[in-house]
């Protein structure tokens, strides 16, 4: 294992916050701490935290990928859909998979042979696979899915709800990736000196276009929870998630310029947003007035950030 | 290892030019910027593709040259341009694209760190192979990537300008592991701007000029006159412009600089015609020193006198406001902005003195820009081309016009010839004499220590940000000069070998 200080520290500053912010809101209102609301939070930050695994590979590599929300739309709604005409629960699983996956592969494909930038690339899958779920859909929800699907979003194996289960194996796959193969230290290298990766005779179209299918794949895993928990396909499901997908990111000390940050920091970033969105519900604070703070709260992570690189 | 023969008629950077290299020599490369020298170093290193020409390799013809083809096959181009990635460790660096893996599919950092300490040994530093490459020095990672060449069993190394980031010791460290690689038939081409280094590592040179091949020869059979002759096509008369009589006004003054960690205590003053040289080593604080002039960095303490006036510099514009100007060390990252027009570079720092009523009177700009453009010989198409795609001397040089329209009293040139090939530096020496003939008092930061020797009338030597010694030109000698910047006469160590 691999001992870096700067890393750690970077991610304890976010924990110091995450810790405080839970120790204030757990004074304000009795109810935060209480065994169902914390698995709630929890599961709750599990559908986008888990699409912030997959965007950290995005984002260390200097991309970004838009179009997870969409993504997700797409394979729950076809998931939905195939559910509803019976077919086999396995098969929708790797159908959904496999949609994530090949949105990711088209936006991997435009990015590194097409030479587009990643926010373009991404910003028109965002809208293309929108698009695609509405018509699909005809704008409405498929709903009334069967009981063993329900498993997937409501389920729990001792006592753990099954989608926390899948983010913290996400989080543990991906930071074994991350640090201990050469496509996650490629994933840094890309991000600290593309021309560097290439003149060392790797492939890094391959790996650039590997990041997107991991925010595709696990945009779909997201569209499975979320779309079981809701026993529904909504059309606008995951509308506006690119948000708080990011903003879990770069809390979460990943630097958008690429090369920096790593996966525990996004676990921690996922739950604080989670943390805030219970936090302000439980206090009675106007949803409206919770966007103004989230945006507030992910400019202020970067500038800490920033200041501490700075003293660096 | 056979001849290697290719053409480029295409895009003319290379005209039918012929280049061996023999087992265990150090071939010398050289020619002005834009000669070809990199376009020939790409193809070798199957970057760029030959439109024609053949590569033999150890009497095997290399059919398809892919960047991964000619590692493999025993190449390995360490860059100008530092190519590591900053957040990997030096191990990572070392390894990239070959990590040694355990049978479970993960990466043996075991083997990995094992193995880097092993090839560090004969370097005889301290280096921890798990640190992080953008928290060590340049020499250091100079060292990471000869470590990586060395790791990928090259048996032909290409160094493009390896000493432009090494100071005179890391140099002397340098060469020793160059003749230690020869030593053990690893042959190598050496890229230098540097002439006087070439006798001390290099058996033969060959001199490039405009994409042709001008003369292959052994070291010894060429005076550094006639190298430079080849390279430029003409005999330069000087090799150094030195700078003319000063005038007796005082342009600036500086009082007792400081800043924590940075530089302590440092004053001197400038007259108007005068070029006052800094010298040191990397690292001792000249840059740093004319930042904190300059108001880019935030002094601690010190006064600043322009004309005789003592003026505040809290930033940059205070600086440019009261007549001075920095020409930065890195051009590319700090003086210009690369996808611009060399007209929009140019007039970056007089768009405020040519605008009425907010909107800017561009034909007033691109008049005066042209003038300066050809003024200053800067080889471009157009005002309108970007100025990426200029070559390093037209580059420098566009930086010098965006500062010589604005019409400064004192500039500062850091590093000015850095990189750019032996007559692009004597024109350069030459508009800094024009400016100070024409009354402007300069500042030249310069790591070459022949250059700084002979171009300015005074030198301030620095070392560990102060000032430690100051000689009018012609008063010092080599020796001298690097003993004060190495800090051995102030601690009284004066004559010990360098």
């Amino acid at each position: 294992m691999k001992f870096d200080l700067r890393s750690i520290l970077r991610s304890y500053g976010i924990l110091i916050a995450f810790i405080l912010l839970c120790i204030v809101i757990s004074v304000l209102s009795p109810v935060f701490l209480t065994l169902t609301n914390v698995r709630n939070v929890i599961r709750q930050s599990s559908i986008y935290g888990i699409m912030a695994v997959g965007m950290t590979f995005v984002i260390l590599t200097g991309g970004i990928d838009l179009s997870v929300g969409s993504i997700l739309a797409l394979a729950g709604a076809i998931a939905a859909g195939s559910l509803r005409a019976g077919v086999n629960l396995g098969l929708v699983i790797i159908v959904a998979l496999a949609i994530g996956t090949g949105c990711g592969l088209v936006n991997g494909l435009f990015i590194t042979i097409g030479g587009i930038t990643p926010f373009v690339v991404t910003l028109g899958m965002m809208s293309i696979a929108r698009g695609l779920t509405l018509i699909y859909t005809k704008g409405y929800p498929i709903s009334g899915l069967q009981e063993s699907f329900r498993f997937i979003g409501g389920g729990d194996i001792l006592a753990i709800p099954f989608p926390i289960i899948v983010f913290i194996l996400t989080v543990l796959i991906a930071w074994m990736i991350l640090t201990q193969t050469r496509p996650g230290r490629y994933t840094y290298a890309i991000g600290g000196n593309e021309e560097t990766v290439k003149l060392s005779g790797i492939n890094s179209n391959l790996y650039k276009t590997i990041v997107y299918m991991i925010s595709g794949i696990v945009s779909a895993i997201s569209a499975l929870i979320l779309t079981s928990r809701l026993n529904s396909a909504e059309p606008v499901a995951g509308q506006g998630y690119e948000l708080d997908v990011i903003a879990a990111v770069v809390i979460g000390g990943t630097s958008l310029m690429g090369g920096r940050g790593g996966v525990w920091g996004t676990l921690i970033g996922a739950l604080l947003i989670g943390v805030i969105n219970n936090g302000m519900n439980l206090l009675g604070i106007s949803p409206y007035f919770q966007l103004v703070v989230k945006g507030l709260i992910i400019i202020g992570a970067v500038l800490l950030d920033r200041l501490r690189q700075e003293q660096a | 290892m056979c001849g290697i023969s290719k053409s480029f008629p295409g895009v003319k950077a290379l005209k039918n030019v012929d280049f061996d290299l023999l087992q265990g020599e150090v071939h010398a490369l050289v020619g002005e910027n834009g000669a070809g020298k990199s376009t020939l170093i790409k193809i070798l290193a199957g970057v760029y593709k030959a439109d024609e020409g053949e590569i033999w390799l150890k009497g095997r013809k290399i059919s398809a040259a892919d960047p991964r083809a000619m590692l493999d096959a025993g190449v390995s181009v360490i860059y100008q341009e530092v190519n590591l990635v900053p957040y990997l460790s030096v191990a990572e660096n070392v390894f990239l694209g070959r990590e040694p893996l355990r049978p479970s599919g993960l990466i043996d950092w075991k083997t990995m760190q094992t193995a880097v300490e092993k090839l560090l040994e004969p370097f005889k530093l301290s280096l921890n192979p798990f640190a992080r490459v953008s928290t060590i020095g340049p020499a250091y990672q100079q060292v990471v990537e000869i470590a990586k060449a060395l790791s990928l069993k090259a048996d032909i190394i290409v160094m493009d300008e390896p000493t432009a980031p090494l100071t005179g010791s890391e140099v002397e460290r340098l060469f020793e592991i160059i003749h230690s690689l020869k030593s053990n038939g690893v042959s190598i081409v050496y890229i230098s701007h540097r002439l006087e280094e070439l006798r001390q590592v290099a058996d033969r040179v060959t001199v490039l000029r405009d994409g042709e091949r001008i003369v292959t020869a052994l070291l010894a059979s060429l005076s550094i006159d006639e190298i430079i002759k080849c390279m430029v096509g003409r005999q330069l008369t000087e090799q150094y412009v030195k700078a003319g009589q000063p005038a007796h006004e005082e342009v600036l003054r500086v009082e007792g600089l400081s800043k924590q960690g940075v530089c302590s205590d440092v004053s001197f003053h400038l007259k108007r015609g005068e070029i006052l040289g800094f010298a040191g080593l990397v690292g001792a604080g000249r840059t740093e020193i004319m930042q904190l002039i300059y108001g880019y960095k935030k002094k601690d303490a010190g006064r600043i006198f322009v004309n005789g006036r003592e003026v505040a510099i809290r930033r940059t514009r205070d600086a440019v406001r009261n007549g001075i100007a920095l020409i930065p060390e890195e051009r590319k990252k700090q003086g210009l902005v690369l996808g611009l027009s060399v007209l929009d570079n140019s007039a970056l720092t007089i768009l405020d003195l040519h605008a009425r009523l907010g909107f800017i009177r561009w034909r007033d700009i691109s008049n005066l820009v042209r003038e300066m453009v050809r003024n200053l010989g800067i080889r471009t198409p157009s005002l309108a081309q970007t100025v990426r795609n200029l070559s390093g001397g037209n580059q420098q040089k566009v930086v010098l016009a965006k500062w010589f329209l604005r019409r400064c009293d004192v500039y500062i040139f850091d590093e000015p010839t850095r990189g750019i090939d032996v007559g692009a530096k004597v024109e350069i020496y030459k508009l800094m004499d024009a400016l100070a003939a024409g009354g402007a008092g300069i500042i030249m930061v310069s790591s070459d220590l022949l250059e700084v020797m002979n171009v300015p009338n005074r030198i301030a030597v620095v070392y560990d940000g102060r000032i430690v010694q100051e000689f009018r030109r012609g008063e010092a000698t080599e020796e001298m000069v690097i003993g004060h910047a190495l800090g051995l006469a102030a601690k009284g160590l004066e004559g010990a070998s360098v």
